[in-house]
């Protein structure tokens, strides 16, 4: 018997829409525990204050300050050194074996666990080159991490401008790198973005290689060879050694938000830089 | 009459490929100069010589001469972008850059190192008056140049190419997507233009290069099969295949 084509178009639409519900429930209903967990234990105090007795009182100020740290530094390492390669593999050089030994590297590396990234800083900047734990040898873990993905991401979306758009620029009497500069990368900027957002959010909430090599110190860093606490961390360290549920709850929402503001900060870039070329 | 460019005994090769087979033409200053011919003739291969944008093609050999105003731009000491400076170019599509229509014609000068507002707007305004779109665009210079419409987009690229203030423009089937209105304005822009510039325009119009074209030239299989003054060579064409060409029998 065959089954009338329409009502398999209900059913694969009904199927399609549940899957998409379902996939936004799962996040909506994570963001719900976090938040009612942790917003009665929210306030001003709470971000602003020094932790006391291992987190069990207090704030998470050295958290915060040192999450945007180790954040900030690692992406302003990390994206003129991945969008350099980036540029190089598409616009300066021609398709070889080695840039497909590059390649191969670059999506390797982005395969690896983030623990063995954070094993690798410990044994070369901390041990080897005597860093110690601090925001110095985490800073450029982080960096070494978060390079592959702003890599393939930025290649992707300088190959997706058109080739058109580079003659027209050659034929205006533009160099190589005038057009790199004020066609590619502008024409590229909303998808190299979204990889730099990406890579602030693993920079942001990543546990295994900061601890490592940045250390747990509830300090407050204030040099490079500080070591320090990220949020992620602190969060991880009060709910595995059960310190205290309600920090460590708030503590998730502190990260939460911030992670969510940086992202509208950064649509709302783009939206910019999108409106200019367009 | 004053010989803009001199082209002798040109062959280009694509790889082992001879797309052109031993070219010589002199293109006349002030004048439209109309490139004919069915496609692969080698036509467009040619004004990619002249500006070099054929630099950007792979596995290219370049033999022969091009002289511009006597300079040799083959072998001669000149580089890509300062000869661009005094060759604009419109492509068969038009290709307008992701801004606005100000900043896409101010996309030129501003390579040149012109930063002065005033001095942009002139000649923003020049170009566009040259263009024969100042009168729809006066008021829309903000506005994204890819809302525009494709004939208006074409006379956008042509004030484009303009406001570098060249000596040649080479259009290579530039009205080829564009609507009999749309390529009746482009037409109109020529015929003002040649009195300021050396016009090339490569079409496989015949109609269209019969019309404006002062000198055409027939190009057929890498070779140039006849040239000289349009009325000559549409009336009485020297070249049986000139003739089957122009009156449709191939091409």
């Amino acid at each position: 018997m065959r089954i009338n084509p329409r009502i398999i178009d209900k059913a694969v639409k009904v199927g399609l829409t549940s899957q998409a519900f379902f996939t936004v429930g799962i996040l909506v209903a994570i963001i719900a525990v976090i938040f009612f967990k942790g917003f009665p234990n929210i306030n001003m105090e709470f971000i602003f204050s020094f932790p006391e007795d291992m987190g069990r009182h207090g704030g998470i100020f050295p958290s915060i300050v040192g999450t945007i740290l180790i954040a900030l530094l690692s992406i302003l390492l990390a994206t003129p050194l991945g969008v350099g390669t980036a540029i190089y593999l598409t616009e300066y050089t021609k398709e070889s074996r080695l840039t497909k030994i590059i390649r191969f590297g670059v999506e390797s590396l982005a395969g690896i666990p983030s623990i063995l990234y954070g094993l690798f800083g410990f044994i070369f900047f901390v041990i080897k080159l005597k860093m110690g734990w601090s925001l110095l040898a985490g800073v450029l873990t982080l960096t070494i991490m978060i390079l592959p993905t702003i890599i393939r991401t930025s290649e992707e979306a300088i190959k997706a401008v058109p080739r058109n758009l580079r003659i027209v620029s050659y034929s205006l009497s533009a160099t190589k790198w005038e057009t790199v500069a004020k066609v590619v990368l502008p024409s590229a900027f909303p998808g190299i973005l979204t990889g730099i957002m990406l890579s602030v959010g693993r920079a942001v909430g990543e546990t295994a290689a900061t601890i490592f090599t940045m250390g747990s110190s509830l300090r407050l860093p204030t040099s490079l060879m500080d070591s320090g606490r990220t949020l992620a961390v602190h969060f991880y360290i009060l709910a595995r050694e059960g310190i205290s549920m309600e920090k460590a709850y708030a503590t998730a929402l502190v990260l939460v938000l911030s992670i969510l503001s940086i992202n509208i900060i950064a649509y709302y870039i783009m939206n910019k830089v999108i409106s200019k070329y367009s | 009459m004053d010989i803009k460019i001199q082209v002798e005994n040109l062959k280009i090769f694509f790889d082992k490929n001879e797309v052109l087979k031993g070219v010589s033409i002199d293109v006349y200053r002030n004048r439209i100069t109309g490139f004919m011919g069915p496609a692969g003739s080698g036509k467009s291969t040619l004004i990619s010589a002249f500006n070099r944008m054929i630099d950007f093609e792979e596995d290219v050999k370049i033999e022969g001469k091009i002289y511009i105003d006597g300079v040799d731009i083959i072998n001669g000491d000149i580089d890509g972008v300062s000869l661009r400076r005094q060759i604009g170019t419109v492509f068969a599509v038009p290709i307008p850059l992701p801004r606005s229509v100000f900043d896409n014609i101010a996309y030129g000068p501003r390579l040149k190192g012109i930063t002065d507002k005033t001095e942009l707007n002139e000649l923003v305004r020049d170009s566009l008056k040259k263009a024969f779109l100042w009168d729809e665009m006066k008021d829309r210079l903000s506005m994204s140049a890819l809302k525009l419409s494709g004939g208006q987009q074409q006379r956008l690229c042509l004030a484009r190419s303009l406001a570098l203030k060249p000596e040649i423009i080479l259009l290579d089937e530039p009205c080829s997507g564009l609507d009999p209105i749309s390529t009746a304005k482009i037409e109109d822009a020529l015929n003002e233009l040649k009195k300021e510039f050396t016009i090339i325009l490569v079409s496989n119009n015949t109609k269209q290069i019969a019309r404006i074209s002062d000198y055409s030239a027939f190009f057929y299989m890498g070779e140039l099969i006849e040239y000289g003054p349009t009325e000559r060579v549409f009336t009485f064409p020297s070249q049986k295949q000139t003739e089957d060409y122009i009156s449709g029998k191939f091409g």
